[in-house]
């Protein structure tokens, strides 16, 4: 299937609650978080579509910290959760996009929320706790969310843009 | 040992206990197991038939802690692996020995600047005994270091003045000939007075 066959099918599919974004370099969509069980679902389970292979979530954080450079970047400050798809079946991808405020209700330290797709694919569940560990999303009803690269009791999220370097670690200086 | 050489049958070597054992101990150190990153490659590569650690009697990987006299870090530690490290450290036993193996565990390497997780060189975790630079360095500088840390077991003196280790004099490579022009200090002025005449422009 090609891309704008799939993106017309979603389209009819889900008319209101997905943005499609046709002409971007990998086609895909936009899909708020709480349509995104659902919408997720269904790419896995159509016989159309049937993505069987979750490739990678990635987590994208949006802010631009130069202010000289702030008039000219041409976003405002949030969050991605980037899905990519792929189907052995039919040989095509898909990309799947999720965007998020960078902290929920715009409290610093409050985590943004995502539900999780790891009862969809067992993939997910590393996928998530590593964008959770570098990037501070929170996927709600993980079965088991904890830091996955860096130490337990390690302080922020390095991948976030504001992300400030610590002084030491367990007693040992870090610069 | 001048009186009392010779004074036997032809079979009989005396030495002093003392380099007997450092002659043991540094013909045999065994190390660790302790590969963190792609240094750990050269590692494996400088016990390999190529170079062969065995012949420096260092090839005896041990994969615990308790057996092994010399622990070569082999890559880049996190701050993860630092408690670790230590740990591993600690439980080895008596006369131990590090050897900070690449840039990465020299000073934190290419890391230093954006590595947020990468300590900062291994010395700030535990006490190195040999440094070997280089991203990895070549079997032949590991080698080197082995044969420095040789060097620093030799000089041991631990039965007659406890546990002070010498720092190792460099013997077998390590000195740099000059050339016979900057031999002695006149002959250098004069040199570099002479390359700065020679570097001016001519006003033709």
């Amino acid at each position: 299937m090609t891309p704008p066959e799939m993106l017309a099918q979603l389209a009819t599919r889900f008319a209101t609650i997905i943005t499609l974004q046709a002409e971007a370099l990998d086609p895909g969509i936009t899909v708020a978080p709480e349509h995104l069980v659902e919408v997720m679902a269904y790419l896995r389970d159509d016989p159309a579509l049937s993505f069987e292979l979750l490739n990678c979530i990635s987590g994208v954080d949006y802010l631009e910290p130069d202010p000289k450079k702030l008039a000219k970047c041409g976003f405002a400050p949030h969050l991605e959760v980037v899905y990519h798809l792929s189907s052995y079946t039919h040989r095509h991808r898909f990309v799947v996009k999720v965007m998020l405020p960078r902290w929920k209700g715009d409290q610093e330290g409050a985590l943004p929320e995502v539900p999780t797709v790891s009862h969809l694919w067992r993939t997910a569940d590393w996928h998530e706790r590593e964008v959770y560990d570098l990037c501070g999303i929170h996927f709600t009803d993980h079965p088991d969310l904890r830091r996955i690269l860096l130490a337990e009791d390690w302080e922020g999220y390095p991948l976030r843009k504001d992300y400030v370097y610590p002084l030491e670690y367990h007693g040992t200086r870090c610069r | 040992m001048g009186w009392l050489e010779g004074r036997w049958e032809e079979s009989v070597v005396t030495t002093t206990l003392e380099q007997a054992i450092n002659w043991a101990r540094e013909s045999s150190l065994w190390p660790m197991t302790f590969g963190l990153a792609c240094c750990a490659i050269e590692m494996m590569a400088t016990g390999a038939s190529r170079y062969d650690l065995d012949r420096f009697g260092a090839g005896a990987f041990r994969a615990t802690p308790r057996q092994a006299d010399l622990m070569i870090v082999a890559g880049t530690v996190n701050f993860k692996m630092a408690d670790r490290v230590r740990r591993l450290y600690n439980q080895m036993p008596e006369p131990k020995f590090v050897i900070a193996m690449g840039a990465c565990t020299c000073g934190g390497g290419p890391y230093y600047k954006y590595g947020y997780n990468v300590v900062k060189g291994v010395d700030l975790i535990v006490p190195v005994d040999v440094y070997v630079p280089g991203c990895p360095p070549r079997p032949e500088a590991l080698l080197e270091g082995l044969m420095r840390v040789q060097d620093k077991v030799r000089g041991m003196k631990e039965l007659t003045r406890g546990q002070p280790i010498q720092l190792p004099v460099p013997k077998r490579t390590g000195e740099v000939l000059l050339p016979d022009e900057l031999s002695t200090l006149e002959k250098a002025n004069a040199f570099a007075g002479e390359t700065k005449e020679r570097a001016k422009p001519t006003k033709a």
